[in-house]
């Protein structure tokens, strides 16, 4: 009879979701976006996001060997950080970017920082900003949808947000038909792979919703037209997967919306305005590093108070 | 002895740059390339000599309620002679130092040296000093400036050695990269001088600054 119960300190209540559980339906809705990428730019796209992977996961076990912490490789989470960092780059992009990413993201963000959990910033977002300011010319050498096919040299094309670009059609750039980086082109799948996080409810449609309308609505106000804003650039992959990372986002609904409204400026200001064609990763930077204020200022109230 | 002491106290154990973490401004600014970065540092180091001699000198003769000021026209009086004459014979150095360069005067290191040493200390020691905070500073801005060069730029004092038409990381010239490189190396002699932040050490007497500090609270006391 006595042993019938066990004795432990709260939490009593456990859920069955698991870091590792929450990372790997990442990794799932990350994959149509994968399957588009190798259509339209090439099964080198696999490679890069494979050995992206590898170097990621590689980073977090020896900074975690060198600090004498507890391994967390198989949460995964470092899978999830190589397959986005890959994602932010062309497909021509030379292969040696790819550990310099992982080491800016594993090492510098998360690791010493504390780990997952603790990073200021999201790793994946700060691996691309550093590549794309260090080698802006690999990092924009977009090349056409397709052109892997026909065997032919490798044709670079504008992204569309460049000026003088020819513009795809708003069908082709839904299915990913466009140059870019080549996990952000196709908006179809990375829907797909956005509506399979909120029916999981790995993420609230929230934030997503909240960057993409304001990015959306400010770019019309600023000239732009408001279809080609949400399709063009790494506004959906960005606000479906970068600006919903759990430990860089405010915790509250206010928080979040707050957090949200303030990418979609910051996007839509850099875009109309600025030096750079894109902004998604800077406004997310930005407001990651603004997390902690927003959560100060949004508290909420203790029930009672 | 003594002076031995004052000396590798300014290069090692109170490094301004690193270990007091002040002239942070230069510090980030001229890192971009070691030439510029020792350059910086040597010129520092001169008006940092100059006026820790010229303060200790006068320092029983200037009244405590004006010292301040009195303190900026000495320094600013040593900087425009530097300045001065590194553009007569160092034109090169001056130009891509710049506005750096008259900036000297407000660098924290000066007038923290002389609030804290020099003027209550004797001539010889106050110029030992000065080129040990001075040396310190110049060794910090060089490890920076090494750093950024050879990621940024391949090169190293301008020579380049992969050839010139190879380009770094341009993130370690702009000035994130310099954030970045300094936060690093400070972390880093922080974990080599086995400085650690435990609970008791919490507060003014876990800062590397401690003693300095405890040394200009003493004067405000007086």
């Amino acid at each position: 009879m006595e042993h019938s119960f066990v004795v432990t300190s709260s939490p009593h209540i456990k859920s069955p979701t698991t870091t590792t559980r929450i990372m790997l339906d990442v990794m799932i809705a990350l994959c149509p976006s994968l399957a588009a990428s190798v259509w339209w730019f090439g099964p080198r796209t696999l490679l890069m996001t494979a050995i992206s992977v590898i170097c990621c996961v590689g980073c977090e076990w020896g900074a975690q060997k060198l600090f004498r912490r507890q391994s967390t490789i198989s949460d995964l989470s470092a899978v999830v950080t190589g397959m986005l960092i890959a994602f932010n780059l062309p497909s021509t992009a030379p292969l040696w970017l790819l550990p310099i990413g992982a080491i800016f993201a594993i090492v510098f963000t998360k690791q010493l920082f504390g780990g997952i959990g603790q990073n200021f910033a999201n790793p994946a977002i700060v691996a691309r900003i550093v590549l794309f300011l260090s080698f802006a010319s690999h990092m924009t050498a977009y090349t056409a949808p397709g052109a892997w096919r026909s065997a032919a040299d490798a044709v670079t094309t504008a992204t569309p947000m460049q000026e003088n670009a020819v513009l795809p059609s708003l069908w082709e750039m839904f299915i990913g038909q466009r140059g870019g980086c080549f996990g952000e082109t196709c908006a179809l799948a990375l829907l797909v792979g956005g509506i399979y996080l909120v029916v999981r409810r790995v993420i609230s449609p929230l934030i997503p919703l909240c960057y993409i309308g304001s990015t959306t609505l400010l770019c019309w106000l600023f000239g732009a037209d408001p279809l080609y804003s949400i399709l063009s650039g790494g506004l959906l992959l960005g606000a479906i997967f970068m600006a919903t990372d759990y430990s860089t986002t405010p915790v509250t609904k206010a928080g979040k919306v707050i957090f949200a409204l303030g990418c979609g400026l910051v996007t839509a200001v850099i875009r109309s305005f600025g030096a750079y064609a894109e902004g998604v990763s800077f406004a997310i930077l930005l407001m990651n590093i603004l997390t902690p204020l927003i959560d100060r200022y949004v508290r909420p109230r203790p029930f009672g108070a | 002895m003594q002076y031995k002491k004052i000396l590798l106290n300014g290069m090692f154990n109170e490094n301004p740059n690193l270990r007091l973490l002040l002239g942070m401004c230069p510090s980030l600014a001229v890192t971009t390339m070691a030439e510029n970065a020792v350059g910086m540092g040597l010129a520092t180091t001169a008006v940092l000599i100059c006026s820790n001699a010229a303060i200790s000198a006068l320092r029983n003769v200037i009244p405590k309620e004006v010292r301040l000021p009195s303190y900026i026209v000495i320094v600013a009086g040593f900087v425009t002679a530097i300045s001065l004459l590194m553009e007569a014979y160092l034109s090169t150095l001056y130009e891509s130092l710049g506005l750096f360069l008259s900036l000297i005067v407000v660098n924290c290191i000066i007038l923290g040296r002389a609030e804290m040493f020099a003027s209550k200390n004797p001539v010889g020691a106050s110029i030992v000093d000065g080129l040990g905070m001075g040396l310190g500073f110049t060794g910090s801005l060089l490890l920076i400036s090494t750093v950024r060069e050879i990621i940024g730029n391949l090169s190293w004092f301008g020579l380049h050695f992969a050839g010139e038409d190879a380009s770094g990381m341009l993130f370690f010239i702009l000035p994130a990269g310099g954030f970045f490189v300094l936060g690093l190396i400070t972390a880093a002699i922080n974990a080599l001088s086995g400085y650690r932040l435990s609970k008791q050490k919490v507060g003014c007497s876990g800062c590397p600054a401690a003693s300095a500090c405890a040394k200009a609270c003493e004067k405000e006391a007086v």
